[in-house]
């Protein structure tokens, strides 16, 4: 899940400046179990815009925003979009710029909302950080328990010197992750991980941006949907 | 280059080693520095130079180290990870050789949220332990590449340890790995309770490692509650507290505390560290007390 937070309504507006007409896009994934980019959050744009004198010309609400077949199709079926002076787009940053890709080259496409990180769920509406996307796994080592992710230093060999009964240091109402790491791993018998000393990451694997490809261009990649 | 440094000798020689802490300046005026500079200087073996210590934006450490160096003054010269990626860091070190600095203190650093710039990157390419490593790979010749150096470092390798570190454990295993990577001297976190030091250093000495207990200056009453409500792994005991409540002159209690540990440490450990935090003045009469 990807976590997106508001932008504050007057930097939209403000964003949205020499434009007459917008046309929005949501998000029926991420954005709407955020209550950032559903159809809750598209009406109170619509009308927020409204007032401030804008006309939004209809919306679309994306089962997968950063789903680029699905935003061109979208493009495709509705002329509202192509006829727009902007699209505002209420996902996360990969489905603006999925948008943004989709659209005639002269629309801009702007941001509604920040993207924040990659979350697990509690349940539903309580989010928390749970992966940071660093490339290459630690968590083998550390007992499912993510030092980049949860650790504010990112420290790889063990707590910092600020850990404090054990809280973290930085931010104080969490306990330290490697204090957590260690209770894990001696309850599991495995405190050797932690004795060992963990070597310098390859931030080269992080170098941006990525790309993953399960199989080549064309027209074979239309049939998914 | 090839000469040890002084606190090194000192510290191979078995002599009681006394190192205080110097925090450059907020800017370029460094006069008030080399003033305090030469107030240690006859009585401290070395000076450790803090690097944007909590995170505050000083002159560098390593300016600051060479200012020591020109004064007379043997640096110990602070890196943290905060502020530095592993390019940046191992320059600074080969940097520090050619100036002249033999000592180094490798820490993990505090996080930019604590500091003055609180929308700075915090870096953390490396963690401490790594640092340490990246320092005593540089001494072996080659870089973090592997490829060889053209002149090598020499560098005498510190770490920090914090004896009263709440859960112990993980700092004990933290310990022990900055030693397999490398460290051979220690300045421990502000000690109070001397009989559970001396239960840890007890505990850990084994030849080649030496270990300073750090000395932290309690100014007033005032700073030992805020150092026990702030400071991770600093626990002022309310004997301490009461006694500087007590005195007519705080400051001047807290000098005579100070001395007195430094005079307990002498008994039993390497060396001390003081940590006066700008009441460096007061510093060589704790050393005269001690």
């Amino acid at each position: 899940m990807i976590i997106t937070k508001k932008k504050d309504p007057n930097d939209i507006i403000e964003s949205l400046q020499g434009y007459k007409s917008v046309y929005l896009f949501g998000c029926n994934t991420c954005a709407e179990q955020c209550k950032t980019g559903g159809i809750e959050e598209i009406e109170q744009m619509t009308a927020t815009l409204t007032e401030n004198g804008f006309e939004v010309t209809g919306h679309s609400l994306v089962d997968e925003t950063c789903y680029e077949q699905l935003a061109r199709r979208e493009v495709r079926k509705v002329p509202e979009i192509k006829e727009s002076d902007s699209v505002l787009v209420l996902s996360c940053g990969a489905g603006v710029k999925t948008v943004a890709d989709s659209v005639d080259e002269t629309t801009p496409v702007l941001p509604a909302l920040d993207s924040l990180y990659l979350a697990s769920v509690e349940r539903v509406g309580r989010f928390f950080e749970g992966c940071s996307l660093c490339g290459e796994c630690v968590l083998t080592e550390t007992a499912g328990i993510c030092p980049h992710t949860e650790c504010p230093k990112d420290m790889l060999n063990g707590p910092c010197g600020g850990v404090s009964g054990g809280k973290c240091e930085v931010l104080t109402e969490n306990d330290c992750a490697w204090t957590r790491i260690h209770g894990r791993l001696k309850a599991q018998g495995r405190l050797d991980l932690m004795k060992k000393f963990r070597p310098l990451k390859d931030n080269s694997i992080k170098l941006n941006p990525r790309q993953t490809l399960l199989r080549g261009p064309g027209s074979e990649a239309h049939k998914d949907r | 280059m090839d000469e040890k440094s002084q606190l090194q000798e000192c510290l191979e020689n078995g002599e009681f080693a006394i190192t205080a802490e110097i925090c450059p300046p907020r800017g370029t005026d460094v006069k008030n520095f080399l003033k305090k500079a030469e107030l240690l200087k006859e009585c401290i073996v070395a000076a450790n130079v803090t690097d944007n210590q909590r995170a505050v934006m000083r002159l560098s450490s390593l300016a600051a180290s060479t200012l020591l160096l020109r004064a007379g003054v043997e640096p110990v010269f602070q890196l943290t990870c905060r502020d530095r990626n592993r390019i940046a860091i191992q320059s600074d070190l080969l940097g520090a050789s050619v100036l002249g600095i033999k000592n180094v203190l490798l820490l993990t650093g505090d996080h930019v949220s604590c500091g003055d710039h609180r929308g700075a990157k915090p870096v953390f390419d490396l963690d401490a332990i790594q640092l340490v490593h990246t320092a005593n790979t540089l001494n072996s010749g080659v870089n973090l590449n592997g490829t060889a150096l053209r002149g090598g470092t020499a560098l005498h390798l510190g770490a920090v340890v914090s004896p009263d570190a709440d859960p112990w454990e993980p700092e004990e295993i933290k310990f022990e790995k900055k030693i397999a990577a490398g460290a051979t001297f220690f300045q421990s976190q502000a000690i109070y309770d001397m009989d559970k030091f001396k239960r840890f250093f007890e505990g850990v000495k084994r030849p080649g490692i030496k270990i300073l207990g750090g000395i932290l200056l309690l100014k007033s009453a005032k700073m030992a509650h805020f150092l026990n409500k702030n400071v991770p792994g600093v626990d002022v005991p309310p004997h301490l507290i009461e006694q500087l409540e007590g005195a007519t002159d705080e400051l001047e209690k807290g000098i005579e505390i100070a001395s007195r540990q430094v005079r307990e440490l002498k008994a039993f450990c390497d060396g001390a560290h003081i940590m006066a935090i700008s009441q460096e003045v007061s510093v060589p009469k704790i050393i005269a007390g001690a």
